[in-house]
């Protein structure tokens, strides 16, 4: 009897467990392309691409755009004078009407072809420890910078690197031409960044005045002013924190781009631009055509969904349109080659 | 003497002198420590990795790292390659140091074995490592042999010792050893401790079967052969002691010198694997070509003008240089095309299938307490792509037990019901005890007319069971008063003997001159005259015994068709009857006997006896003239019967076979057995059926006949019966076989099948037998096993398995694809060469159609999803390359590159690869048919791979070109152009990974509890590890690694960028959801058709021709003759030479080892020190001669 018990036991104790996860007996849920999921689930996906394309179009329709080129290629065009490398503090200023109410808030872009802020070597060459305002990078910048690094007398550029360098420095004043006179359309600097960017990833160091953190540093060889003085109008607006300059390290995915300039929410203007004749004045001071290429200003507003987009809205027709083809031609095939249910 | 000197290192002799440790550790042998293991702490590390990076791939991705380390090219940072080749690193390591650590303990628990020493004249106890070459030491029974010892004396007499070397070379029964006589006269220790003679032999080696020395001792020399052996791993049985001399310790021990190395096994699946891996390398350097090129392109043409924004560096000051750098920076950006994680997970995957063999309770065995398991863990796909089993007979399909189920006793059939037919209990098995005291009780009989008739006291049933009683060459044991235990060479035999037992005709003992049974309870001696024994031409064996009342009588039992003949002719209607009875037992897959005897009268004896003595001195041609002998007297008998023995199918079998041929799975049976058991069992397991158009034999002897059989085969099997008669020469045999009709079945000899597999034949063999549905190879040699199945491998293209149970087939199971051991049965030899165990033939079908089916669609699912996730993931930088100058950019920040295979998209495949199911289990045994898909390759091919391939640069172009499109001029809510890079590579990326997420969903066919888990974390896990690495706090620490902060929120809060994702995934889907749809729709799959109707619950229905194939039962005529016997025995009976070790030599006599320690006494007798051929040769050669 004892021995029948032990080997009772014995046995138990090579037989696997019977759980259902040794058994590979899992409760499982086993989804099946089945003809009533998949067609009116075609059927439905398709309805609400069409609804949400005819959405996006109709609000897409509804943006006004306002696209300036101003690189002066043209021998017509206003900028034709500046468009010279060795033109200095060059101006220009281009015309534009508008027939009806641009409607506000309107955002002021510019705009830069064929310029490749996603080369990896100019991407990479910046000194992040030094904009957030890490004073030992001011006197020894990341290497990263190459070739930005130290100028001539190996004194540190900051803020340094190839980003910093190529800081875009046009710049633009709008007027309303008012029975003749120029009414200045006030332009608002900001906000107009990132405020991740704006309050946490850049900032100056923790030196007053400004200035004295930038002793024994250069300014970047293209800059006509240092860091601590782009904004002389608002000294909040400084350093590495300067809007401007955030913008333009937000670098580009794409080499065409555009980049928000200036809001025009302020005093008349806060309904939009009215109807009428307008003025650009330029402050051409970027050179572009060496590498072909093309600086222009973007006036447009925006709806819920952002900017002027008509490629989602018809790529969202499209492809509901598709889908609701393709399930007729489902429903076809299924009627005809029904599956072989008696099997 | 004269090389003396010999040189340490290379060994060419050894010299051990007994007693004298110093003497000899001036050789500096080997200690008997063993280590077989790899690693101790301080190695793990450099000896681990150093195996590793052996690995192409791992030293592939250190290479990209030392890349990576050159800035100039970097475009990636160093943790992108580093973290995930140190996590499969480690997890590797892990894995080996387990194994290790196994070793460590397995070599520590050997090494501590006691054994004893004899050291300065007394015994002491040491452990097995501390055991030196030259030290004496002494064995007790059933201790294991610590070293490679020379026997020196014993306390059997004659200075013998039995062994077993089950753990050596597998053979169960025991073998003889003897000591050298000067040696063996030494006795006990005293004389041992003053031994002092010195051995000289062979260096170390690894043939089990030979040894040569010489012993000098006392100015004289002794030769020493594998006689006087005692090797490593064997154990000692019923030998009290023996004392020996260390000859070899540890490492050159002969069992440690033949561990070597075990050939590793890859499945089909790793070789497309590598080919695919070299193929994307290929694609990968493609790539790097086309973006190099474009870089100097673009370069000359825009970066040069651009130089004003963004100078070259010094070195990089022209654009070839450029784009040379450009070259390998992009090889390291799209080395994620060559999945690093790929080879880790498919281990991982492959660990969860064979844990879940090892799990199945449906492969667990009660009766022998074993659970199937998976020893190899690298095969389970290949399992789910057999197209060839190749089977051994015995203890695989057979249980190796025979039962004695029906008899014929002058015309009167008795047993009429099987074994099968009484587990209803309807009929009651007969108990003998009443009856009989001396009954063994494990006897089964259901007919009690047949007990009746001995009770009644019939005449020729006694005389049948007295003839069961005397015929034979079983020995018996008689431990106590009744308590018989028979040894019996072939279990038929033991079966039959076992019969006359308990019917009353009970045998007790022999001596070599007399045979003592207990007749109905009467003891009754009979003298035995002459063994007429049996072998494989005669078919029959005899005894002529003269009983107490001095009555001559010849019995004899042999094959029908040989004793038929031999009969009386007075016995013709008794023969007719029982002829039919004969094909009725046939007909049930029984093996039958026929039994006949003849009176002699004194002086016939008298004659006969001296013209066998003459026949018996002959010195040549004694076989014939012997031969001749017996047949003069084995003429005129009187039937008595016959006999028929049930070899007991293991449970299952012929369902198994069944269910395994509808899976298009062909079975052959490779046996060491003889034609006619090998057919019978053929039959019985339903391999053979009567339904078959012919069953073609082939036993021809030479190349001629051979081939002459192989062409009449193609003729026949092309044309019908006709062929034979066209005389004209026959076309290339595969062509004929390609078009033949109707169900064939091939049994070819060992003989011929040596001819079969000469270069010359094979392709007519290899054709021939695979047109035939049903292929049994008989009498073949170990070697021939594998030999056949190196063929098929060879011509076929096909995956193989081969399953045994025995010594014999473990060059089969090593050779073929996968090799399955029957475990739980005598012997582990085969278990241990096998990749999978368990212990009935049946779990095979589960083995196959369920894990193995399961294990190659999860496998080539997860390729395929692997494949197609790493295109789509690493294909959109290609796209980026044309719109970012070529400059090696990479779309998503490094972050995302890095966690991308390892976090984000592993574990939902890895779910996927170890949980998916298409159908349940019992459908894929249902429907058989479910297995094809494996077996022709269809689920992953290279075909399968480009689609995967196409499907993930579809995707690449649609994330890269959708969002590209749409953010070029979107902006956000608050005017912010969205096109800056880091919102483009997070809106990539989370694009990216919602579509492979939504496509494992739609892979995954089986969602349980760990799928939901998985995908649904895995998502969960990319948000959160994405908004940790962009938020703040990271970035206030790390200022200068974490570029990306705040992009995650200002990107994902905008509706334009879950716009454009919810684009990207529907283009994505979309097709493929048709696509998938219309497949099933138009061109159902089996498995789609079973998991259709399994869905919409129907009345399942079985599938056809599994019943009716079953129940059929056939009346054709086959001689049932199965004598499981080797000739030899009468001979060793009537000599009286084994008389001595009845007793304990035969205790372990298995029928199919052969009896090779009676081969080494035989010989021994003729002087012969060769080695003994095997049972199988020595028939061969007999039915040559």
């Amino acid at each position: 009897m004892g021995r029948t018990k032990k080997m009772v036991k014995e046995e138990l104790a090579n037989r696997p467990d019977n759980t259902a996860f040794t058994q590979q007996r899992l409760p499982a849920w086993q989804p099946m392309l089945s003809a009533g999921i998949v067609i009116p689930g075609f059927v439905i996906i398709g309805l609400a691409f069409i609804g949400i394309g005819v959405a996006l179009f109709v609000t897409s329709q509804s943006i006004q755009l306002l696209e300036l080129d101003y690189t002066g290629v043209e021998q017509t065009s206003p900028c034709f004078k500046c468009s010279d490398p060795n033109a200095k503090n060059c101006m220009c200023e281009l015309t534009f009407s508008t027939d009806t109410l641009f409607k506000g808030p309107v955002f002021f872009y510019y705009g830069l072809s064929n310029y490749f802020q996603n080369y990896r070597s100019y991407g990479v060459s910046k000194d992040d420890d030094q904009l957030s305002g890490n004073l030992d990078n001011f006197k020894s910048p990341s290497d990263t910078c190459a070739p930005y690094e130290y100028d001539r007398n190996n004194k540190p550029f900051v803020p340094c690197g190839a980003v910093a360098n190529s800081l875009f420095n046009d710049t633009f004043k709008l007027y309303q031409i008012v029975n003749g006179a120029k009414k200045v359309v006030p332009l608002d600097g900001k906000g107009i960044s990132w405020w991740t960017d704006y309050n946490i990833k850049y900032r100056n160091p923790a030196v007053t005045p400004l200035k004295n953190a930038f002793n024994g540093t250069v300014k970047p060889l293209y800059w006509s002013k240092p860091a601590y003085e782009l904004d002389p109008s608002d000294p909040a607006n400084n350093g590495f924190i300067n809007q401007d300059f955030l913008v333009w390290m937000r670098r580009a995915a794409l080499p065409d781009f555009r980049k928000l300039y200036r809001r025009i929410t302020d005093g008349d203007y806060a309904e939009g631009l009215p109807a009428g004749n307008y003025s650009l004045q330029i402050a051409y001071n970027y050179p572009v055509l060496s590498f072909e290429g093309r600086k222009k200003v973007v006036f447009s507003n925006v709806s819920w969904m952002g900017g002027k987009n008509e490629f989602l809205g018809i790529a969202y027709l499209v492809i509901g349109s598709l889908c609701v083809v393709m399930s007729v031609v489902m429903l076809i095939v299924y009627a005809k080659f029904k599956f072989p249910e008696e099997e | 003497m004269t090389y003396f000197m010999s040189c340490v290192t290379s060994e060419e002799e050894r010299r051990v002198r007994a007693n004298d440790r110093d003497y000899n550790e001036k050789f500096q042998y080997a200690s008997n420590c063993i280590m077989t293991s790899k690693y101790n702490i301080i190695t793990f590390l450099p000896v681990n990795l150093f195996e590793q990076f052996q690995e192409v791939a791992n030293t592939y991705f250190l290479f990209l790292l030392i890349l990576q380390l050159i800035p100039q090219i970097s475009s990636l940072s160093w943790f992108t390659t580093i973290v995930p080749l140190a996590l499969v690193l480690s997890i590797t390591a892990v894995k080996d140091a387990t194994d290790d650590y196994f070793r460590h303990k397995s070599d520590n628990q050997v090494n501590n074995r006691q054994s004893q020493v004899l050291i300065r004249g007394l015994l002491q106890n040491e452990k097995w490592m501390n055991v030196r070459v030259g030290d004496i030491i002494k064995l007790e029974n059933n201790q294991f042999v610590a070293a490679d010892l020379l026997l020196l004396s014993s306390s059997e007499p004659h200075g013998l010792c039995y062994i077993e070397t089950a753990e050596l070379d597998g053979e169960t029964n025991m073998k003889v050893r003897q000591s050298v006589s000067v040696t063996s006269e030494l006795g006990d220790q005293n004389n041992l401790a003053s031994f002092d003679g010195e051995v000289v032999c062979e260096p170390p080696n690894n043939k089990l079967d030979r040894f040569c020395g010489t012993l000098y001792w006392r100015d004289k020399k002794y030769t020493l052969t594998n006689q006087n052996m005692l090797l490593r791993g064997c154990v000692l049985r019923n030998t009290e002691a023996c004392y020996g001399l260390v000859i070899f310790a540890g490492p050159d021990t002969k069992l440690m010198q033949n561990s070597g190395r075990t050939k590793f096994k890859r499945t089909s699946i790793d070789r497309l694997m590598n080919t695919l891996v070299l193929w994307i390398f290929g694609f990968l350097v493609c790539m790097g070509v086309i973006l190099a090129v474009g870089n100097a392109v673009w370069e000359r043409e825009v970066g040069s003008l651009f130089q004003s924004y963004l100078p070259w560096d010094p070195p990089v000051d022209n654009f070839l240089f450029s784009a040379f750098l450009s070259f390998w920076s992009y090889v390291i950006i799209l080395n994620t095309v060559v999945p690093i994680s790929l080879y880790v997970s498919v281990e991982v995957i492959r660990l969860g299938h064979s844990y879940f063999i090892n799990w199945d309770q449906q492969m667990f065995c009660s009766q022998c307490n074993t659970a199937a398991e998976a020893r190899t863990t690298t095969l389970n796909e290949e399992l789910g792509q057999v197209e060839y089993i190749f089977s051994d007979k015995t203890g695989t399909l057979t249980q190796n037990i025979m039962s004695f189920n029906k008899c014929s006793i002058n015309g009167q059939t008795y047993g009429k019901y099987t074994h099968t037919h009484t587990l209803s209990g309807r009929f009651i098995r007969l108990d003998f005890t009443p009856f009989n005291p001396l009954a063994d009780p494990n006897f089964c009989f259901y007919d009690d007319t047949l007990l009746e008739s001995v009770k009644v006291g019939d005449s020729h049933t006694h005389e049948f069971f007295r003839l069961l009683s005397l015929c034979h060459t079983v020995m018996s044991e008689e431990k106590s008063e009744g308590e018989l235990v028979y040894k019996a060479q072939s279990p038929d035999e033991g079966a039959l003997v076992t019969a006359a037992r308990n019917f009353g005709f009970v045998f007790r003992s022999r001596t070599p001159g007399t045979i003592t049974t207990t007749e109905i309870g009467r003891p009754v001696t009979y003298t035995l005259l002459a063994i007429l024994d049996f072998n494989n031409i005669r078919k029959r064996m005899s005894v002529i015994v003269r009983n107490p009342e001095g009555r001559i009588r010849l019995y004899c039992k042999g094959a029908d068709t040989v004793l038929l003949e031999r009969l009386h002719p007075c016995n013709q209607e008794l023969m007719n009857i029982t002829s039919d009875h004969l094909n009725e037992y046939a007909a049930d897959g029984l093996r039958t006997l026929a039994l006949a005897y003849r009176d002699l009268s004194e002086d016939e004896w008298e004659a006969w006896s001296e013209s066998h003595r003459c026949a018996d001195k002959a010195t040549n041609c004694r076989e014939d003239r012997l031969a001749a002998a017996y047949e003069e007297i084995e003429q005129d008998m009187m039937l008595l019967g016959a006999t028929a023995i049930e070899d007991k199918l293991q449970e299952g079998v012929p369902e198994t076979i069944a269910v395994l041929s509808l899976a298009n799975i062909k079975i052959w049976v490779l046996t060491g057995d003889k034609q006619e058991t090998a057919v019978n069992i053929g039959y019985s397991c339903k391999m053979l059926t009567d339904n078959m158009t012919e069953v073609f034999i082939i036993r021809g002897h030479t190349v001629q006949s051979v081939r002459q059989d192989f062409r009449s085969v193609s003729l026949s099997a092309a044309w019908g019966e006709g062929g034979k008669q066209l005389q004209c020469p026959p076309p290339p045999p595969s062509n004929l076989m390609d078009n033949i009709s109707g169900e064939f079945a091939l049994v070819i000899n060992g003989h011929s099948l040596a001819h079969a597999l000469e270069a010359d034949m094979e392709m007519e063999f290899v054709s021939t037998a695979c047109a035939c549905k049903a292929v049994i190879c008989c009498r073949v040699t170990p070697l021939q096993k594998a030999q056949v199945v190196e063929l098929i491998k060879k011509h076929k293209k096909a995956v193989t398995l081969a399953i045994g149970d025995g010594a014999n087939d473990v060059s089969m199971i090593k050779s073929a694809h996968i090799g399955v051991g029957i475990s739980g049965q005598e012997g582990i030899q085969a278990v241990l060469a096998s990749d999978y165990s368990f212990s009935q033939f049946r779990f095979l079908q589960r083995l196959l159609l369920v894990h193995g089916r399961w294990s190659y669609l999860r496998m080539c699912r997860f390729l395929c999803y692997f494949f197609y996730k790493n295109f789509a993931f690493t294909m959109v930088h290609f796209w980026f390359g044309f719109f970012c100058g070529f400059s090696a950019q990479t779309v998503y920040d490094q972050y995302f590159i890095t966690l991308y295979n390892i976090v984000y998209t592993s574990l939902p495949v890895l779910a996927m690869g170890i949980f998916d199911q298409d159908v349940p289990d019992q459908r894929s045994l249902e429907y058989p048919k479910l297995y094809e898909p494996g077996q022709l390759n269809l689920l992953f091919n290279k075909r399968e791979f480009f689609i995967c391939i196409a499907q993930g640069i579809y995707t690449s172009v649609v994330l890269f070109f959708v969002p590209c499109a749409v953010l070029s001029d979107a902006t956000q809510s608050t005017g912010v152009p969205l096109a800056d890079y880091q919102t483009f590579a997070v809106t990539t990326a989370t694009a990216l990974v919602i579509v492979v997420s939504v496509q494992i969903a739609l892979d995954t066919g089986f969602w349980t509890v760990f799928n939901h888990v998985f995908v649904w974390g895995s998502l969960g896990s990319y948000f959160t590890i994405m908004f940790a690495l962009h938020s703040q706090t990271l970035f206030k620490i790390f200022p200068n690694q974490f570029h990306f902060v705040g992009s995650a929120q200002s990107t994902l809060l905008q509706p334009v960028v879950w716009l454009t994702i919810a684009l990207a995934t529907a283009i994505c889907i979309v097709p493929v959801l048709a696509f998938r749809f219309l497949k099933v729709d138009l061109k159902p799959q089996l498995s789609d058709t079973v998991r259709y109707t399994q869905l919409v619950r129907q009345k399942k229905r079985k599938p056809v021709g599994r019943k009716g194939r079953l129940g059929a039962r056939s009346g054709s005529r086959r001689s049932g003759y199965a004598f499981a016997h080797q000739e030899g025995f009468g001979e060793l009976i009537t000599s009286g030479k084994n008389m001595r070790l009845s007793s304990l030599a035969l205790a372990t006599f298995a029928s199919r080892h052969s009896s090779s320690w009676i081969d080494t006494l035989r010989r021994k007798k003729h002087t012969h020190t060769h080695t003994p051929p095997t049972g199988a040769e020595t028939d061969i050669k007999i039915m040559y001669c």
